[in-house]
């Protein structure tokens, strides 16, 4: 089990490979479905005029971002009558929906770590090559036990978007994951999926 | 016409945060077929390790508590109207205690809700009148990243060399496992219908996984297939998580529906390892749960 702080060091991430266990500590953002659309649109690719808060949670977030960790998960979170929020379970969603937003985002904030479920494509690969960044898998479902690690919710952006959706700042301690895409073109889901490509045509 | 919004909001409790024996007992198995050290292996003990700790603190076993779909079965003299009431009562109740989260959203504006309440499908609700006097309450909860990798065939497929028969159900399922990776969280339970129309069948797929696990399918073809259909897609290699390994599905269960001569679907429905679904009875005002 390997150690990692974050933010990540260019010679951290390099140093990651397939396979590898982790345990992740320090401040991550959790971001899923709308918080990548909103992003990619507003600040990314610009087809969006900011609106609101925008800019003030961009200027929040982009520190945060920088090296970090953007997690991909819809917590379940007490405390939201009071403020004084608690995650209560906290397990990655399936990755592969931000497909289509995560490598500009990597590229755009210098995201290092992308945390979630069910690996992701060829165009995050690519992304980790060059930011050089990795995905780090969590156990999907195993909600209660990762809830644990996580120490402290800092604050939250974007509540509007709902509390499985909105943007969790939170201290992890020992996060746990196994990092399945690499900064040097490895992935595991890769793999697996054309093993078993090759083992239904086998069967059909 | 008694009140069972109480009963109702610890159905819920513990469909969220305490998963069924036979399920456990599956994944109990599965760690065992898997190498000392592997990656699927962890994998399964974290989630074991999780399922203790869940039921332990009484927390959601996974974040995403899906949707809530009830089936209910009421002998006459029941009030479906009132039911309803309590059942939304409870769901929302159970909302604020952090058994569910909040996952109702408005279709259009993305817009939660925030207490799982939404229009007359979420949560999902459905009755049936029942001869005897018992009241039984039916709870799965079903989460979105397995929903999302449910697929519908429409047979023939030539591209998947699939006729109308036994032999095209196995090619489509297989493909639907091949096609869902790691994505659902394996190792999954499939609920498989063959025919009806293409929501009937859809239906008709949930309606299998409220089987046991280790049930026996009455129709003996059909068993046969769901032995078949687990066996060999456990030999894709998918694993836990997608993570490689022995064990992709935990079991199959197949119904068939009566369906058009016309038409001839196969409703794929994916259940994840967090398999939560529990019943309660109602006999003579006193209430069980299993």
């Amino acid at each position: 089990m390997r150690k990692l702080n974050i933010p990540f060091s260019d010679e951290d991430i390099r140093a990651l490979k397939v396979g590898d266990p982790v345990a992740i500590s320090g401040v991550m953002l959790t971001g899923r479905d709308a918080a990548h659309k909103w992003m990619v649109e507003t600040f990314v690719r610009g087809t969006r005029a900011p609106q609101g808060d925008d800019l003030q949670v961009y200027e929040a977030i982009r520190p945060l971002l920088k090296g970090g960790a953007i997690y991909h998960c819809g917590p379940v979170v007490a405390g939201l009558d009071t403020g004084d929020y608690r995650f209560v379970a906290a397990g990655p969603t399936t990755s592969t929906r931000e497909e289509p937003y995560q490598g500009d985002v990597m590229r755009h904030f210098n995201v290092k770590g992308v945390v979630g479920k069910g690996g992701m494509g060829p165009p995050t690969l690519a992304a980790c090559s060059e930011v050089p960044g990795v995905y780090l898998h969590a156990i999907g479902g195993a909600a209660s036990l990762i809830a644990q690690s996580v120490q402290r919710v800092l604050a939250v952006y974007k509540l509007e978007f709902g509390v499985p959706e909105a943007m969790w700042v939170i201290e992890v301690k020992d996060f746990p994951a196994v990092v399945t895409m690499d900064s040097h073109g490895g992935s595991l889901h890769a793999e697996i999926a054309a093993r078993s490509k090759s083992a239904l045509e086998a069967l059909l | 016409m008694q009140d069972l919004t109480e009963q109702i909001l610890e159905l819920v409790r513990l469909a969220a945060t305490d998963l069924p024996a036979d399920v456990e007992a599956g994944l109990r198995r599965a760690v065992e077929d898997e190498q000392p050290g592997s990656a699927a292996r962890n994998a399964l003990e974290t989630i074991l390790k999780n399922v203790e700790m869940a039921r332990q603190e009484s927390t959601p076993i996974c974040q995403d508590t899906g949707t809530p779909i009830f089936y209910v079965y009421y002998p006459l003299g029941w009030s479906t109207r009132k039911l309803k009431e309590q059942i939304r009562q409870a769901v929302a109740r159970a909302t604020a205690l952090s058994y569910l989260r909040p996952n109702s959203v408005n279709a259009l504006t993305g817009k939660n809700t925030g207490n799982n309440l939404g229009d007359e499908h979420f949560p999902s609700i459905h009755f049936e009148e029942v001869e005897g006097d018992t009241l039984a309450v039916e709870l799965m909860l079903k989460g979105g990243g397995c929903e999302n990798v449910g697929a519908q065939y429409s047979l023939p497929n030539s591209d998947l060399g699939a006729g109308r028969d036994l032999a095209g159900v196995r090619r489509v399922v297989l493909d639907a496992v091949y096609k869902a990776q790691g994505k659902g969280c394996a190792p999954g339970i499939l609920g498989v219908a063959i025919g009806g129309d293409r929501g009937s069948s859809y239906y008709g797929s949930k309606e299998a996984l409220y089987r046991q696990l280790d049930d026996t399918n009455p129709d003996p073809e059909l068993a046969a297939l769901e032995g078949t259909l687990t066996a060999e897609a456990n030999q894709l290699g998918i694993g836990p998580m997608g993570f490689g390994g022995q064990t992709t599905l935990l079991g199959t269960k197949i119904q068939g529906l009566h369906r058009l001569p016309a038409s001839y679907f196969v409703s794929v429905s994916y259940m994840c390892w967090a398999f939560r679904r529990r019943r309660m009875a109602v006999r003579a005002g006193q209430v069980s749960y299993a």
